[in-house]
């Protein structure tokens, strides 16, 4: 062991605390873009061109947004929303600062994935529940998110795992986690080992996410 | 708010849906279209109505006005008392409990088991788990489903998911049942037992039926009265008996028709024969066609070569068709004397164009 990882064994601790920070940044952040990103999924679903409460204009205006936001490329948007995030945590730096950019750069992503997931489910499903007298608020827990649960959950742990990747980038600029460590460490002092010992935790974490995430996905698929 | 509409209580009783020159029109980039032209309808209660049209005729914009998912350009929706424009929002949520409905794709939801979808319409009642479960399991024994009530819908066949469909739409006690086209993604035999299904949820129930269809066996098999519809308008309607033995319009004929495969029967003989004398007949009501054929037979010193024949049963009419090959010196009389029996008489060669 000594032999293949000569640094990684000395830095035991410090890879082990930026695993936490990595697990951090991953589940707050995840937590809050999924709130925001299901919410705005949601209200694309509704308003857009034959949905249950079209809305042209309005519709028109949040899709352009969402496509505006998912074409800044993530390494810009840590840069360019600063001043936001140290208006909002009060520094730009460390794993909570990072919580801004990540949030900013995956809701965008998931609001997308969720509206392409509720298209699917029928809308003849939809005209049923409209016809028992359902109101719009019924239809979106009852039907919507009822219907599309298995997809959502496809959809959530493609992007969970799409922000593991973007919180190793925002640790190279400044946020610490695995990605700090990968590329400030690792690949900076040549340490190749401590980079390789980096990718394979993560990937451990991208596998266990596939896991578990596949099996609820299974469970809740009724066909 | 609500306005009940000034009518006797007699009226009120009998008539459950007035349509009063209601029209749907849709904007289609530059062009208007209407869907619904000025059309004027009374269902009564305990009935069961049928319209029928080709596909596009407006039937499923038409019949979506009853439950206001679609909403009239102008002209009035009445249902059982209620003009639906007054309606409020919640109010109008509460009345659409009161109006089941079913689909031709059935429109279940996967993700739920068949109990679970029968008592869908209910979750948003005051009633308890175990309330809940016992009425979907009546409506399940209603529609002869019960052992599947764990099952999940991709796990039945057509006419299985139809009958669950038909178990929610009844979930809350409706007083109109619409059905758009449930029948029609179905097999010939499937469709009858749904059909005798719902013949037997009016008759027990009392719930009054509006279909729509463009199979005319599915009103001869349990309508009472029909509505025929062409682009947007109502261009026949009255008791299926009445409009069966007098059909008014080209379009009616042609439905009837298809429902004793006549087309079919003299496209082949015209096709096939070059005799002289074929003559299409036509037998409604109580005359018996065999007997007065051989009649006429005996009278004329005639022979009668039947081509084709077809007897049907239309809501306890007899109506029976006839493609004779006759031969004789007094074919003319014998027509005559068909005639006079009140059957209807047609040279075939005549026909040739339809």
């Amino acid at each position: 062991m000594k032999h293949l990882f000569p640094h990684a064994i000395t830095m035991q601790n410090d890879i082990l605390h930026a695993t936490l920070e990595t697990i951090y940044m991953t589940t707050i952040s995840a937590l809050v873009a999924g709130l925001i990103g299901l919410a705005i999924g949601l209200v694309l679903t509704l308003t857009q061109p034959g949905g249950i409460a079209e809305d042209r204009i309005f519709y028109n205006i949040l899709d352009k947004i969402v496509n505006l936001l998912r074409s800044i490329p993530f390494i810009i948007l840590l840069a360019i929303i600063s001043p936001l995030t140290s208006f909002l945590v009060g520094t730009t730096v460390g794993t909570t600062a990072a919580l801004v950019p990540l949030v900013v750069g995956i809701f965008p992503f998931y609001a997308r994935q969720i509206q392409i997931t509720l298209q699917e489910v029928g809308p003849g499903v939809i005209e049923a529940a409209q016809s028992m007298g359902l109101n719009n608020i019924e239809i979106v827990y009852r039907v919507f998110l009822r219907e599309g649960l298995a997809d959502i959950i496809r959809v959530t742990t493609l992007t969970i795992i799409s922000l593991i990747g973007l919180t190793t980038m925002a640790g190279a600029v400044g946020a610490g986690g695995l990605g700090n460590v990968a590329i400030s460490i690792g690949y900076a002092r040549f340490q190749n080992d401590v980079t390789f010992v980096c990718m394979v935790i993560l990937l451990a974490m991208v596998f266990a996410i596939q896991f578990i995430g596949d099996q609820m996905a299974n469970y809740f698929t009724k066909f | 708010m609500a306005r009940k509409v000034g009518v006797s209580m007699e009226d009120a009783r009998q008539t459950i849906i007035k349509l009063q020159d209601t029209v749907v029109t849709f904007k289609r980039k530059n062009d208007l279209i209407t869907a619904v032209d000025h059309v004027s309808l009374e269902i009564k209660r305990g009935e069961i109505f049928g319209i029928i049209g080709y596909s596009g005729a407006g039937k499923s914009t038409l019949i979506r006005l009853i439950n206001h998912l679609q909403l009239p350009t102008s002209g009035k929706v009445i249902v059982d008392g209620d003009v639906l424009e007054d309606l409020e929002q919640r109010q109008f949520q509460a009345m659409r409990k009161k109006i089941g409905m079913i689909f031709q794709h059935f429109n279940l939801m996967n993700s739920r088991t068949v109990l679970n979808n029968v008592e869908f319409p209910l979750l948003g009642e005051k009633l308890s788990k175990s309330e809940r479960r016992a009425k979907g399991m009546d409506l399940l024994q209603l529609v002869g489903l019960t052992e599947m009530a764990d099952a999940f819908p991709t796990q039945l066949s057509g006419g299985q998911k139809q009958r669950v469909a038909i178990a929610r739409a009844l979930a809350n006690n409706p007083d109109i049942l619409v059905s758009d086209e449930a029948t029609s993604a179905l097999d010939p035999k499937t469709t009858l037992s749904i059909l005798k299904l719902l013949q037997h949820l009016n008759r027990q129930l009392g719930v009054t039926i509006v279909l729509i269809t463009h199979e005319i066996q599915v009103i001869q098999t349990i309508c009472n009265r029909v509505a025929v519809m062409e682009q947007g308008k109502i261009i026949e309607q009255g008791n299926v008996t009445e409009v069966f033995r007098r059909p008014k319009k080209q379009l009616t004929r042609e439905f009837i028709d298809t429902s004793i495969n006549i087309q079919e029967a003299l496209s082949r003989i015209q096709k096939n024969n070059d005799r002289q004398k074929i003559y299409f007949l036509k037998f409604v009501g109580e005359t018996t066609n065999q007997v007065v054929v051989t009649e006429m037979a005996q009278k004329f010193n005639i022979s009668a070569n039947i081509l084709f024949a077809n007897v049907d049963q239309i809501d306890n009419l007899t109506v029976g068709v006839m493609i004779l090959d006759l031969h004789g010196s007094e074919v003319n009389a014998g027509i005559d004397f068909l005639r006079d029996q009140s059957v209807e008489v047609e040279e075939v060669v005549k026909r040739v164009d339809i």
